[in-house]
């Protein structure tokens, strides 16, 4: 007798047949227990809102807008709050209308409706290698074949941008689009500099190239600068992801998209079709928050607690850490991306880790090819400082121990990279 | 196998969670056994173990704690000791067969005592590494056990941590990856043939259930994504082979002392033989594990299963007394 444990399986759409259950995924399951200081989720620190605003906000929706509350509303979004969301975009000096945007659930079904909306099976996106763990996740769920670019502490590499396009020329191909994350970027910790984002720019005219440009962290600089957009630059090739998930909180699951008309009307299509329209009541409660609270007075907040446990990270990394360790010194939002040296396998590692109850995201969720098995990334943005100094001596215990077991393994061979199959269809938020 | 009488309404704690690297696998097996113990009418509390357990046990007013822990503390003896000073029922294997069980190379031993084919293997502890040299001796180990050869922790399971090598160069990652989730390894031959599990359900073997993973080997993927893998039970080997893999779930079983409920791991090669690869004393309760697959297999349904090993811990207990 044949034994079924999913008698649907011969129904499914060929777009899930790769998505399984993956161990590092069943590891976060530990991560979250309160013995174990995490560094693996990408959380924000709603702590730090002023939560009697917050009350006050939600209780004026409810008691002056009820009923529009908690009723239907457009595909687009409350023409108010994107009213709101565009003067998010100018403060950081962002071009956009309010007709340009869709509100969505959070700046993740933006990624997923994008690529929805240009992806075919096989298609190619190019994107920054290491990136975010959601971004592939809506990219692979709609087959996508995702190549990725190096990057260094100026961000994305041009010149193998470029080596890329060539690449795919050659095979009589085009990218749909560049996938990036220039400020401040999820996993790896840096930015874009000035002059690539020009020369990403300048790229996108002569490649006949789209780009996404996904910025959750574009204000959580931690000296408050900003950065030249590429939706200032090529507008009419950028589509603009955002986000209300780290200025104010990712429980209101509110984010947007702007994007040339022609593509706006396309995503609001799609969005109808997958959710019909965002919530009215967090739209309304942001719409508000927007209109009467001190929000840019809240990001400063935000960003000195980040400030504040990213010099604690580093300063406890200078200490802990392995000399053989090298890691990214962040200028604003939430990571710290880790280097260890070859013999070391940080996916294999995460499960001692978490026996020593520190928790981190193995790199290669960060790359859709299984690559990244000697980097890790490190949040700091949840965990209070003394939780923060706690988790890195942990970590750099573990990591002293584990370079001399490597050693005393390895002998005098020289310890290769591994790279294997990818994950599949993961996120571990953030 | 048919149904057992309907057990009377019992209060029922069932254990699963804590700490372990299986946390997420023993959520899920302790969810499915609550539920169904539930549909049958008995009061079942979901025990997440962690640093109240002992409080939550003693004032819980139990009849019987489920265990449905997988990893280290739910499988070598821990909680078993535990439960026994509280005098709290429970089911699986007591104390004394779920250490042997958990620790490979013991275990391993006992089997092969016990007369059973089992793989050979060299155990090298972290400290062999470190303070011996063990590293020269990879090499011989390699020529002597053939390749591909497997490489896993010396304890813990959903095959979490193992390797099956092919490339020698390979091993010492192989080593350092299986290190993550035991001080001991065990760099053990490669029997290929077709992999077979039998659960010992009281003293009697269930349907032999044959694992053909779809693509690749039976890894956590493998396991616990629904529609991964084929299983055919009984396993589609000829009667004396099935009734050689029977009897050798019955020896392990009798060889470490288990009682309730246990699973037995193997490989049969083409010669016929099984070779004995492990026995899991708290195996996994999952929508995809192989001891309800095999009930099903028995005409067992899963909430009936449940209920025995409820009924089984409540005799123990009473013969005790």
């Amino acid at each position: 007798m044949r034994l079924d444990t999913d008698p649907y399986l011969a129904r499914y759409a060929a777009r899930v047949r790769g998505m399984s259950a993956s161990e590092i995924r069943a590891l976060f399951a530990v991560a979250s227990r309160p013995e174990v200081v995490s560094f693996a989720g990408g959380m924000p620190a709603t702590s730090a809102l002023d939560m009697e605003a917050v009350e006050q906000v939600a209780a004026q929706v409810i008691r002056d807008h009820g009923a529009t509350a908690l009723q239907y509303g457009g595909g687009q979004g409350r023409a108010e709050l994107r009213e709101q969301l565009a003067t998010v975009m100018h403060h950081e000096g962002i071009p956009g209308h309010a007709d340009d945007l869709v509100v969505t659930v959070g700046g993740q079904q933006a990624l997923e409706l994008v690529a929805r909306c240009f992806i075919d099976p096989g298609d190619v996106v190019l994107a920054e290698g290491p990136t975010y763990v959601g971004g592939i996740g809506a990219l692979v769920a709609n087959q996508a074949e995702v190549r990725h670019v190096p990057m260094d502490a100026d961000g994305m590499q041009i010149d193998a941008l470029e080596e890329a396009l060539a690449v795919l020329e050659r095979e009589g191909r085009q990218a749909k689009y560049v996938y990036t994350i220039p400020n401040h970027q999820n996993p790896a910790g840096v930015s874009m500099s000035v002059e690539r984002r020009h020369r990403l720019a300048a790229l996108a005219e002569t490649h006949d190239l789209m780009v996404l440009e996904d910025n959750p962290y574009g204000l959580l600089d931690f000296e408050g600068r900003t950065w030249p957009s590429l939706r200032s630059m090529i507008p009419e090739r950028v589509i603009y992801v955002g986000t209300m998930s780290k200025t104010f909180a990712p429980g209101v699951r509110t984010g947007w998209v702007a994007a040339p008309r022609p593509v706006r009307d396309k995503l609001v299509l799609l969005r109808e079709a997958a959710d019909l329209c965002p919530s009215n009541l967090t739209q309304m409660i942001v719409e508000t928050w927007l209109t009467t609270q001190p929000w840019r007075e809240q990001i400063k907040r935000f960003t000195n607690v980040y400030r504040e446990r990213s010099e604690v990270m580093l300063a406890a990394l200078d200490r802990a850490m392995p000399a053989e360790v090298a890691w990214t010194a962040p200028q604003g939002a939430f990571y710290v991306w880790l280097t260890v040296p070859p013999g070391i396998d940080t996916s294999d590692l995460l499960a001692k880790a978490i026996a020593s109850r520190v928790a981190y995201v193995p790199g290669r969720g960060f790359y859709g090819d299984g690559t990244g098995g000697d980097q890790m990334r490190l949040c700091f943005s949840y965990p209070p400082t003394e939780r923060i100094d706690e988790g890195v001596d942990r970590l750099g215990e573990l990591l002293h121990t584990e370079l001399e077991l490597v050693r005393a393994v390895f002998g005098d061979t020289t310890p290769p990279l591994r790279a294997r199959s990818s994950q599949r269809g993961g996120s571990v938020g953030g | 196998m048919s149904e057992p009488d309907r057990l009377s309404p019992t209060n029922v704690a069932v254990l699963c969670g804590g700490i372990s690297l299986e946390r997420e696998v023993s959520l899920r097996s302790g969810g499915r056994i609550a539920d169904a113990l539930a549909d049958r009418g008995h009061h079942v509390t979901r025990v997440d173990v962690d640093a109240a357990l002992i409080t939550t046990l003693e004032q819980g007013g139990f009849d019987v704690a489920v265990l449905a822990l997988h990893g280290s503390a739910g499988e070598d003896g821990t909680i078993q000791s535990l439960l026994e000073l509280l005098g709290l029922p429970y089911t699986g294997p007591d104390v004394l067969a779920s250490s042997l069980a958990w620790n490979k190379p013991i275990a391993q031993g006992l089997y092969a005592r016990a007369g059973l084919a089992v793989p050979q293997s060299v155990g090298l502890s972290q400290q062999a590494f470190r303070e011996m040299g063990a590293t020269a001796a990879v090499d011989r180990i390699a020529r002597a056990l053939g390749s591909p050869l497997v490489v896993k922790p010396a304890t813990g399971g959903s095959s979490l941590g193992l390797s099956i090598v092919e490339d020698p160069a390979a091993i010492p990652q192989a080593i350092v990856g299986a290190f993550s989730y035991a001080d001991t390894v065990l760099i053990e031959r490669f029997v290929a043939g077709t992999e077979v599990a039998v659960t010992v359900l009281d003293g009697e073997a269930l349907p032999a259930v044959e694992i053909q993973p779809k693509e690749g080997a039976y890894d956590f993927a493998a396991r616990y994504t629904a529609g991964a893998t084929e299983f055919h039970a009984p396993a589609r080997l000829d009667a004396s082979t099935l009734e050689a893999c029977t009897r050798t779930a019955l020896t392990a079983y009798g060889a470490i002392g288990a009682r309730h409920v246990s699973r037995a791991d193997m490989i049969v090669d083409a010669a016929g033989t099984p070779w004995l690869l492990e026995i899991d004393t708290c195996p996994g309760m999952t929508g995809t594990s192989l001891v309800p697959l095999a009930a099903e297999a028995a005409q067992l349904p899963f909430a009936a299963l449940c209920e025995r090993l409820v009924a089984c811990a409540l005799r123990d207990a009473q013969d005790q007394s």
